[in-house]
């Protein structure tokens, strides 16, 4: 038999279907998989044991004739996401020992919809971050080379899709953090537009930028995902009533009169060279499929990052306060209530949390809060300007993702800015709330994987998938880490 | 009316604003299904979103913006169609989030206005400048146990109004008199329950003082959370002297955060203004603004009930009430529905009024009864005041009457019938009687011939033989005839 953790989602579910495996079968090889990449550490907690009792029922249900959309696919949660009776900690040794009662609502639909969960994935503590360095658990490495960054924060959910620990996962994505990851372990991934998937039971970084979105082998695992897990959710104020599309039907490969926009200020200064050329390509791929190709302009894009880091600190330093000590997490006990906070949250809390807590913090001080963050709201009110009027002559938008491959771990570490500056191209269409795909495109100059980003209007996640679909059939990206 | 402070260097007034914090009657918490129900076991009424789990999200309930705008339409208050939840960030072991849901700039209404009665008959208006929606704080314990503080989470979370008055209060008794007339309206409409004692409406009060004739506004101080009528009006005392006193001693206010102690009849520094916290407000991120319509608002102005100063001035015009009866009648929505009732049954109905008033309103004083737990019922106190009406009783006797009634909660004719209390109307009855005490004090008849003044010795004799039954003005008459 072939190796049943090389298969996708859609080739799983038909063999499945026909018999030519069982669900406990193809979760073994998984759960066998995970062991042989351990070293990877894309994994903070397994449930294994879990796994394949789900594998059964799995079994039962498509022997009864019962099969769910998703039936015995055996996806793994970024561990930001709240799973009920498994242990979730952001990442952090403040919930290292947390348990929530209470289920996610996407980590739910994706179970309702028959997915089996193998565990809870590695992240950038508390979702801040872009190397997958600042986990308390360790950092994750990079399938493509073990010296190399899996990217942040939902490294553990790119790698384990790319070194087939998990079919498919489950990433969150304030600035970047599904996208490039996904570029850099050479997989797919898409945010979805905010609002599209529920934030409810997903431990929050900055409310008004996160979502929850799919990583996949390719694009079509991750629209069969979406499809999966996305959709109105009366306990999150924010999530869209809107219907959810069967994304996977648009998946044509036909683009024929799309007008894909390339936006010219995302030729940054120093842009490397296979980084101008990947794109370059991807431009004419999309061509090839029958796009066209127009040239746009959003004239606030220097100013989409720094304003970016303003807004999702100043959320993060007032949702981050609940980790006081007082009802459940790290605690450190102090001789008054003020020192127990203190301790608890200097020693719960990395060095990347606390910075940008303390910066959330001051851009929100009186005396600050208008010169800081009035400012980076009007900011990302013009960014959003930029897009909608760029969307009225073009379907979506074609640009890079990362400025460069995946980073050998421990470079750019000891400055901050510089690490920020990898989500360069990423977090303007957060500050948006537009939904945004990374898809594999070709190999840098040292045999690394790149991708390339398409972005769409808001809720046209359809157009993105169509475009990345396209952009994924002409680049016959096929090169697959070696394990 | 102003109050004035008389200095050693001259006289002050006192500037007052009040900030009143009264719970919403609804069913479950602001931004949560919790209940918002007052009595249950400490930290039964908790969700993992009061007590701030990690991924949880608030979402608004209705009903709290519902009553919150009828409590503004109340107050004759501007309704702001769109309104902005916000985050006040700080820190305390009671506020699981980390910071409270509140509203800053947008709040959900805006200014408004109250016309508060006095205690010389005058009334005053006091300016609303807003009320907002925001989250209540759960409660700290630190009396049970040496070293450990315990937490009650049940009122973390329950939606409470927080209505903020300009500083047009000029003395204790207006403040007073504001507060209740915030509590009187929020019982109305029943938005809150008003009970201070659970602590549903409590205030925070500003004061500054300044020498009479001054325009500007002295630095102030604010107490805080004060649970009663009596205590408002003495912290207002306590700390507008304080205030005085050191000024007039050439020192200066500092502005801050002070605690009223009732017990020690002072207050004291809570918080200085170097200490005073940094909220770093923000619009909450997760929540969209509240946007409501015309509909919804149309649908709030519709289920309000008559309002107090309506009722008071149907009372004045319809009734003839005076504006003192009016004013006390409808300071409580129950006592107000009570002399209704009792209205509706009468013909005179300042004559009822007074019945409410004095003697309904004295006995249950002394009785130290609620109007709730009242002996008398509406319907019979009505029986009683129609007994006077038709002459069956006079009003001195209906007075006995009305005591028995009190104590026993029988029916006026039935008391009256078993205690043989009909009034005397029969003139050849009356005349017998009045015959009677002519014959046996010639002396007092020779007398009242020059002096007809001593007539009333006489209708205290008739009286007197009639156990108080025969009805004066009859008696008045006819002696007037007999001894002419």
């Amino acid at each position: 038999m072939t190796d049943l953790t090389k298969l996708t989602i859609s080739q799983a579910t038909t063999g499945l279907k026909n018999k030519d495996f069982s669900a406990v079968e193809l979760t073994t090889s998984y759960i066998n998989q995970m062991e042989k990449t351990d070293n990877l550490n894309a994994y903070i907690t397994k449930t294994t044991d879990n796994a394949l009792s789900q594998a059964k029922i799995a079994d039962n249900n498509i022997a009864s004739g019962n099969m769910r959309p998703m039936e015995g696919m055996p996806i793994a949660h970024k561990d930001l996401l709240c799973t009920k009776g498994v242990k979730t900690t952001a990442g952090s040794k403040m919930l290292d020992n947390f348990t929530p009662d209470y289920e996610s609502t996407v980590s739910q639909k994706l179970a309702e919809s028959g997915c089996i969960s193998l565990g809870k994935l590695n992240l950038d503590q508390f979702a801040m971050g872009s190397n997958g360095q600042s986990s308390f658990y360790g950092g994750t490495k990079n399938p493509w080379g073990n010296d190399l960054v899996a990217g942040g924060s939902s490294s553990g959910s790119a790698c384990a899709v790319s070194a087939r620990s998990a079919i498919a996962s489950t990433g969150t994505d304030t600035g970047g953090s599904i996208r490039q990851p996904s570029a850099f372990c050479g997989v797919a991934g898409i945010r979805p537009t905010y609002g599209r998937c529920s934030r409810w039971g997903v431990v929050a970084y900055a409310s008004s930028l996160d979502q929850v979105g799919p990583i996949g082998k390719d694009v079509r695992d991750c629209a069969i995902m979406l499809s999966n897990m996305s959709g109105h959710d009366e306990k999150d104020s924010t999530s869209a009533n809107i219907p959810v599309p069967d994304f996977e039907a648009v998946l044509t490969g036909d683009v024929k009169g799309l007008k894909i926009g390339i936006p010219k200020e995302y030729y940054i200064d120093d842009m490397p060279q296979e980084i101008a050329k990947i794109w370059d390509n991807g431009k004419k791929m999309l061509v090839e499929a029958g796009a066209e190709i127009v040239d746009v302009s959003l004239p606030h894009t220097k100013y989409a990052l720094p304003a970016y880091y303003i807004i999702a600190c100043a959320e993060a330093s007032s949702n981050l306060s609940r980790y006081d000590g007082v009802r459940y997490g790290h605690r450190v006990s102090g001789k008054e209530l003020d020192e127990m906070y203190e301790l608890t949250r200097s020693e719960g809390f990395g060095e990347e949390v606390k910075r940008r807590i303390l910066m959330g913090t001051y851009v929100l001080s009186a005396g600050f809060y208008d010169a800081y963050y009035i400012k980076a709201q009007k900011v990302r009110r013009l960014v959003a300007n930029d897009f909608k009027k760029a969307f009225e002559s073009v379907d979506a938008l074609l640009t890079p993702i990362t400025p460069s491959p995946a980073f050998k771990i421990g470079e750019n570490q000891e400055d901050p800015v510089k690490m920020y500056l990898n989500d360069v191209f990423s977090v303007t269409l957060n500050m948006a709330g537009l939904p945004g795909m990374s898809v594999p495109v070709g190999l840098s100059d040292s045999g690394l994987p790149l991708g390339l980003q398409i972005i769409g209007k808001a809720f046209d996640e359809e157009t993105v998938l169509k475009a990345s679909y396209a952009l994924e059939k002409q680049a016959k990206f096929d090169a697959t880490p070696n394990i | 009316m102003t109050a004035i402070i008389k200095g050693t260097t001259g006289d002050w007034e006192m500037v007052i604003g009040l900030e009143v914090h009264a719970q919403i009657i609804s069913q479950s918490k602001l931004m949560s299904c919790s209940p918002a129900s007052f009595g249950a076991q400490p930290n039964e009424n908790v969700s993992f979103v009061d007590s701030a789990f990690p991924g949880m999200l608030p979402v608004v309930n209705k009903e709290c913006v519902r009553q919150a705008v009828r409590t503004g339409l109340a107050l004759g208050a501007k309704i702001n169609k769109k309104s902005v939840f916000a985050r006040k960030n700080y820190f305390y072991a009671d506020l699981p989030q980390g910071y409270q849901i509140s509203q800053a700039d947008q709040p959900t209404v805006g200014e408004g206005v109250v016309t508060i009665d006095l205690q010389d008959g005058t009334t005053k208006e006091i300016g609303i400048e807003r009320l907002h929606i925001e989250q209540d704080a759960g409660k700290s314990i630190h009396d049970q146990h040496p070293e450990k503080s315990f937490i009650d989470l049940n009122r973390s979370g329950v939606g409470l109004m927080e209505i903020v008055s300009n500083p047009d209060i000029r003395s204790a008794e207006e403040a007073g008199a504001y507060f209740t007339k915030i509590q009187t309206i929020v019982q109305y409409i029943d938005s809150c329950d008003g009970i201070m004692a659970r602590g549903s409406m409590r205030a925070d009060v500003n004061v500054s003082v300044r020498r009479v004739g001054d325009k500007n506004l002295g630095t102030r101080t604010e107490c805080k959370n004060i649970n009663s009528v009596r205590f408002i009006k003495q912290a207002i005392m306590v700390e507008a002297t304080r205030q005085v006193e050191i000024l007039e001693n050439g020192g200066v206010i500092d502005q801050e955060t002070r605690l009223f102690d009732a017990e020690k009849g002072e207050t004291r520094t809570m918080r200085s203004k170097e200490d005073a916290h940094d909220y770093r407000y923000f619009p909450d991120p997760d929540l969209l603004p509240v946007v409501i319509d015309d509909e919804f608002i149309n649908e709030c102005k519709d289920s309000l009930p008559e309002l107090p100063d309506t009722k008071k001035e149907r009372f004045i015009n319809e009734f003839g009430l005076s504006s003192y009866d009016g004013a006390v009648l409808v300071a409580n929505k129950k006592n107000a529905s009570y002399f209704e009732k009792v209205a509706s049954g009468v013909k005179n109905k300042k004559l009822a009024a007074n019945w409410v008033v004095s003697e309904l309103f004295g006995a249950l004083k002394k009785a130290e009864l609620d109007i709730n737990d009242c002996p008398v019922k509406a319907q019979d106190l009505a029986e009683l005041i129609s007994l006077i009406e038709d002459n069956t009783i006079s009003g001195k006797i209906a007075k006995e009457v009305f005591a028995d009634m009190f104590k026993t909660s029988k029916k006026p004719a039935v008391i009256v019938e078993e205690k043989g209390l009909k009034q005397i109307t029969d003139t050849g009855a009356i005349e017998g009687i009045i015959d009677t005490v002519i014959t046996e004090n010639p002396n007092q008849v020779a007398k009242v011939k020059e002096n007809p003044k001593l007539i009333g010795w006489f209708v205290g004799q008739v009286m007197q033989k009639t156990a108080g039954k025969a009805n004066p003005a009859m008696v008045n008459k006819l002696l007037a005839q007999k001894l002419k």
